[in-house]
């Protein structure tokens, strides 16, 4: 096992470099430059500023500086942020960003499990059917709604958490984010339980189970989930990557100093190196969590097998 | 469960509470912020966040009080030579660094020769051509070493000027003439803005940076007027959203924002009262129209487009009163220009404007069966999009067609500059000292970065040199009003609004004046309990 | 060979009518599923009639009703029309005696020292509270009239904008417009996705490689990056943003397809076809396309409503639709700004995209459960 995964980190690295190469030129093509700016720069100042960061160089030598730069594990200096590196950026957002993707993540499949399988055990009940509704809300509300309206009430009218911003951590800023966060995943989760479940408990070795006389509960919770949680695992894997490298809207909203909103910022910034930076961060985590989601695949469900 | 949670919330709150109060009763300013600075070094910097942050971390030769009135700084007082070229400034005895040194005549020499050497890569550097070489320092021409400042003892500090400069006080408050600590730019480089190395020479120093977070500057010991600092901590918070600022100080998280969200102008005002501070600021909103463009050179198609603008309208309704209409293009109240030009049609009647526009585009050549198509290009924001589709109601009424492009901030201002073939543009300037020259300037035929317009009049350049070297500021006034009066006839720009600036301030922060040019340094504020 | 190939070819349709009219029959006992429908029919129905039927052109500015509130009562309100006139008749420099309201009819008489010029009527004409207004009773020497004007009853049941413009007929547009994208998106995503996914299950081996590694390449590649980057390359033009979404949705759709072809390859009719030589291209169009048919159709009615948050989410950077046009995305991050001062333009265009992405989901539901009998 060990083996396949080091052959699929390895086979990743043709893709990062793609990845990589691709941005680049996509990123160059764009009009404007991150000098471009509501206050027009002298010509001289524009000339200084493009030599300082070898813009006026040809492009694929540039591309070759990036290149080898990165190879080196130097991301560059950042182009807007011009105080710190790319590296410094990321040191500093991405651990926020983890910990609120990573507590989103954790709430969603404990909410998300839990409502799906209250679901599939009753199905077409009331419950089945508040559930069904929740969950389709959850994925109906825009979070650029879902934030400001949890502000407005539990910050501004009822005083209860902080209206926004990070505090250094603080267990009470995190709420309204993580719950931001995790609303529109609490709603897929319980969806695909839900769907999943279903199926699983009509199988074979969930009613060999049940005729052996084990509790409901048992069942439910050693067979039957077992089975459901699969699609959930294979939907996990993008979702965790998208939700571990921070969220824009969140972020913004609420002044979180997470990594999510850089996406944006950057590009329309034309902060080049921290797009890249972007870039390989984000690709780095979908390879990842790929690779993670299959081997929880395989320890979940035996019948896959590793042809490594 | 929930309650157990907010209980347990305000435990931690409490917690935390406790702890900052232990910590002696320090006054902490919780301070919004338009957004992070791109940097902390003055001499790149280029935006008015940065200007706010800087101008509480060091002190320039002269500094803006709360009414941003010009006075003494490290410099106690200062002599004009009568060809007016020549400035003399006596600085300060008590004057020091956060680190103990003592602020030097020498500092401000290392600091000038440093922002306008071409390898700074300092973005403003050009405000500074005034003074005697600096054009030819910074295009490389002339070693730094020439530039046209001295320091003859540690005490005095001469700058020697190109031409007479009417405004050199006022360009001394920017933060581009700020000092930096010599012995740390030398030691660090480009780290010497870092928290850990920041050397300040201003009332408070740099204690944290977190990029998207907060930044928090705390009270310096060495400051010459430290007793009458009040504030132990200010705290800026980069507000990228300005509702969230809005939610913050509703919630009494934060005691002053730098923006309110014009859509909710309405409700702001209604719900917070005497905190909402709208004041007159030193910026005009406008359209920029390619003047040399064929479909454009006819003076009087422009002004059929300017008059036919009902500008109350889009102040009142679509900015919910945040702006004011603008007839003109200096904005009222500027220094040294006690009365500005405006367009005669001010105080028409928007359907008698309407008719007389029509007059001019019919002669013009454009009628309803060649009508005049124009395109609008702004760059992506609500009140801009609001104010073209208002815009463009206006004209469809003088049987004008209009499109849209609307673009990203980047892509605009890139096109704009690249000379882009637009033919309308959205554009706005906010001055960086208070002088009409720093407005009227834009369109002058020579200033080829700005001059969106491709406007090129020799009259109106020949009045802007002529106001340049004349001394007496009652007739340089005059003539600058001649130039702006051409300005409003052959409309290269056509003005809109003046922006306001819009602040809400705590009833809790004392000290605050509402002011032409917006500023409010920390150390003249203090924080009631 | 092109006899033995008949009863092949023949066999799949016949079980595939079948199929389908088992689950269209189970679909209709769905009554969730259903009501979806009706509520989709009729949105849809709405959003492409409607602009043309409401009263109020979407695009049509009233500047005298600038964000005033929903109601289901008429403007302008009884305490606006006298004053309206009065400012009305100020700008035309006539001066201005008793203004009077009588039902719909407002009187005002005015007098001037020269005598009065008959078009001043326009100045009270161009204000969107008054129709018909007319010079009636002139006094002999031209100096004194009454002017009279009917009161324009004019209903905003959802209010207004911003910009004083008409919300539900904006919100009618704007569903034509989110409906549009999802669709085209959908469509574009269908195509490259099915064609994509079924050739690379269907030939397997290296070309199923090397075609899956390019779709994990692009699953790796920030999304929102890459339509920053098509939005500003190409301005905001609509079709485009069709393509560009519909061209990062497509590739969930290649791997669904891709796995139920790896699964229909080994299947005995598919076998059978092969042995008889029926050509690759053939069999992928005759076999395998169409008994993806169900999963796909699933999996299109759920991917609707993604794009059209998608699409919510590029407005909410501002890089939505262009004005005048409109779409819930744009209509609903411009409420979310506006929601302390007015929250109808939040709360409308709210509704109709829940109720948009509530019926298009349960409709995916029971498609799914119809065709997948061992739900039932």
């Amino acid at each position: 096992m060990l083996a396949y995964a080091l052959k699929r980190l390895l086979s990743a690295v043709p893709t990062l470099f793609l990845i990589v190469t691709i941005s680049f030129f996509l990123m160059r093509v764009a009009p404007g430059g991150p000098f471009h700016l509501e206050r027009p720069l002298e010509a001289k100042v524009m000339e200084n500023l493009n030599r300082l960061y070898h813009l006026d160089e040809p492009l694929w030598r540039q591309y070759f500086l990036y290149l080898s730069n990165l190879l080196r594990g130097d991301l560059g200096p950042s182009f807007v942020y011009r105080d710190f590196t790319v590296a410094d950026l990321f040191a500093a957002g991405l651990p926020v960003s983890i910990q609120l993707g990573a507590s989103a993540l954790a709430l969603a499949l404990l909410i998300g499990t839990f409502l799906g399988c209250i679901a599939a055990l009753r199905q077409n009940s009331a419950a089945d059917y508040l559930v069904v509704g929740i969950a389709t809300f959850g994925i109906t509300v825009p979070p650029f709604v879902v934030a400001p309206v949890l502000s407005l009430i539990f910050g501004v009218s009822l005083g209860w958490l902080p209206a926004g911003g990070w505090g250094d951590g603080a267990l009470a800023n995190k709420i309204l984010p993580v719950l931001t966060l995790a609303l529109p995943q609490i709603a897929i989760v319980a969806r695909l339980i839900r769907g999943a479940m279903i199926e699983a408990l009509r199988s074979d070795h969930v009613r060999t189970a049940r005729a052996y006389g084990l509790p409901t509960r048992i069942v439910v919770a050693v067979h039957a989930l077992r089975a459901a949680i699969l699609p959930v695992v294979s939907y996990l894997g993008p979702a965790a990557a998208a939700l571990l490298t921070g969220s824009i809207v969140v972020e913004t909203i609420f002044g979180i100093p997470g990594i999510g909103r850089y996406f944006v910022q950057a590009a329309l910034n034309r902060d080049y190196t921290l797009v890249m930076g972007t870039v390989v961060v984000v690709s780095l985590f979908v390879v990842l969590f790929n690779l993670v989601v299959d081997l929880l695949y395989a320890w979940l469900d035996p019948r896959v097998r590793f042809n490594a | 469960m929930t309650g157990k949670l907010i209980r347990l919330a305000a435990g931690a709150a409490l917690a935390a509470l406790l702890a900052s109060a232990a910590a002696a009763a320090e006054v902490t300013y919780m301070r919004g912020n338009d957004s992070d600075p791109e940097t902390l070094d003055q001499h790149k910097t280029s935006t008015v966040s940065e200007a706010n942050i800087l101008r509480d971390l060091y002190e320039g030769l002269v500094v803006q009080d709360p009414a941003a009135e010009v006075v003494p700084g490290v410099a106690t007082d200062w002599q004009v030579s009568d060809d007016g070229r020549l400035w003399t400034f006596s600085l300060r005895e008590d004057a020091r660094w956060s680190n103990g040194d003592a602020v030097k005549a020498e500092d401000f020499v290392y600091s000038l020769r440093r922002i306008l050497t071409p390898e700074t890569g300092a973005k403003y550097a050009t405000i500074l051509y005034p003074i005697k070489n600096a054009e030819a320092v910074h295009a490389g021409d002339m070693a730094p070493e020439e530039l046209g400042v001295a320091a003859p003892d540690s005490q005095t500090l001469q700058i020697t000027l190109e031409n007479r400069t009417s405004y050199f006080l006022e360009l001394l408050t920017h933060q581009t003439a700020l000092p930096v600590h010599p012995a740390s730019v030398e030691a660090h480089g480009t780290d010497f803005v870092r928290p850990e190395n920041m050397v300040t020479n201003g009332a408070y120093t740099l204690a944290e940076f977190t990029p998207n977070d907060k930044i928090v500057l705390s009270k310096s010991d060495t400051f010459h007027d430290a007793d009458n600092v009040a504030i132990d901590r200010v705290v800026y918070i980069p507000f990228e959203d300005r509702s969230a600022c809005l939610r913050r100080f509703e919630a009494g998280e934060v005691h002053s924002c730098s923006d309110i969200p014009t859509e909710q102008m309405a409700y702001v005002k209604d719900k917070l009262g005497d905190a909402v501070r709208i004041a007159p600021y030193l910026g005009i909103y406008y359209y920029a129209v390619k003047a040399d463009k064929p479909k454009l050179a006819d003076i009087r198609i422009r002004q059929a487009l300017s008059m036919a603008i009902d500008r109350e309208f889009v102040a009142e309704e679509i900015w919910a009163g945040a702006m004011l209409p603008a007839y003109a293009f200096v904005p009222p109240g500027i220094g040294n220009y006690p009365q500005g030009a405006s367009a005669d049609y001010k105080d028409m009647d928007p359907l008698d404007r309407e008719d007389r526009a029509k007059e001019l585009l019919e002669a013009a050549g454009h009628g309803p069966d060649n009508p005049l198509v124009v395109e609008i290009r702004y760059n992506t924001s609500e009140n801009h999009q609001n104010t073209a589709t208002a815009i463009a109601d206006m004209w469809k009424a003088i049987g004008v067609t209009t499109t849209f492009v609307n673009v990203d901030g980047a892509s605009h201002y890139a096109y704009l500059r690249d000379k882009g073939d637009f033919d309308i543009a959205r554009a706005g300037w906010i001055g960086d000292y208070s002088d009409p020259q720093n407005f009227l300037f834009l369109v002058k035929s020579d200033n080829s970065g700005f001059n969106y317009a491709n406007y090129a009049n020799p009259e109106y350049d020949a009045l802007l040199d002529e106001a340049a070297e004349t001394s007496d500021l009652d007739a340089r006034a005059e003539i600058l009003r001649q130039a702006e009066e051409i300005f409003m006839r052959d409309l290269p720009y056509i003005p809109l609004l003046f922006y306001s600036s819009l602040n809400l301030v705590s009833d809790r922060l004392q000290g605050w004046q509402d002011n032409l040019q917006n500023v409010h340094g920390s150390r003249w504020l203090s924080l009631a309990p | 060979m092109s006899l033995a190939e008949e009863p092949v070819t023949l066999k799949e349709p016949v079980s595939g009518r079948s199929l389908w009219q088992d689950a269209l029959a189970r679909l209709a006992r769905n009554r969730a599923a259903m009501a979806s429908l009706l509520i989709l029919a009729v949105m849809a129905l709405a959003s492409i009639l409607g602009p043309a039927l409401w009263p109020h052109p979407y695009d049509r500015v009233y500047s005298e009703y600038v964000r005033v509130p929903a109601s289901l009562e008429a403007y302008p309100h009884e305490d606006r029309i006298v004053p309206e006139m009065q400012r009305s008749l100020a700008r035309a420099r006539v001066d201005i005696g008793a203004v009077t309201v009588a039902g719909d009819t407002v009187r005002a008489e005015i007098s001037d020292e020269e005598p009065i010029d008959p078009r001043m009527i326009r100045y009270v004409e161009r204000s969107d509270l008054f129709s018909r207004v007319r010079l009636a009773e002139t006094s002999a020497d031209g100096r004194s009239a009454v002017l009279e004007a009917e009161v324009a009853r004019l209903f905003f049941i959802a209010g207004t904008d911003g910009n004083g413009r008409d919300l539900f007929a904006r919100i009618l547009m704007a569903i034509r417009i989110s409906l549009a994208i999802g669709l085209l998106a959908t469509a574009v995503a269908l195509v490259i996705g099915v064609t994509w996914g079924a050739t690379a299950g269907y030939l397997g081996g290296r070309v199923d490689n090397v075609m899956m590694r390019i779709v994990d390449i692009l699953y790796s590649l920030p999304f929102i990056f890459f339509v920053i980057l098509l939005v500003v390359f190409f301005g905001r033009n609509l079709v485009l943003m069709f393509i560009a979404v519909g061209a990062v949705e497509w590739l969930d759709m290649a791997r669904i397809v891709r796995g139920q072809t790896l699964s229909l390859k080994r299947r005995e009719f598919v076998e059978a076809a092969e042995a008889l030589g029926v050509s690759d291209a053939g069999i992928v169009r005759r076999h395998i396309i169409p008994n993806v048919t169900g999963p796909v159709a699933v999996y299109m009615t759920l991917l609707v409503p993604k794009v059209i948050l998608l699409e919510s989410f590029l407005s909410f950077l501002g890089l939505g639709v262009q004005e005048p046009l409109t779409s819930l995305g744009v209509l609903i991050s411009e409420g979310a700004k506006n929601m302390q001062g007015a929250s109808w333009l939040l709360i409308y265009p709210s509704i109709a995209l829940a109720l948009l992405l509530f019926a298009l989901n349960f409709l995916g539901d029971g498609l799914r459960d119809a065709l997948d009998p061992k739900d039932r």
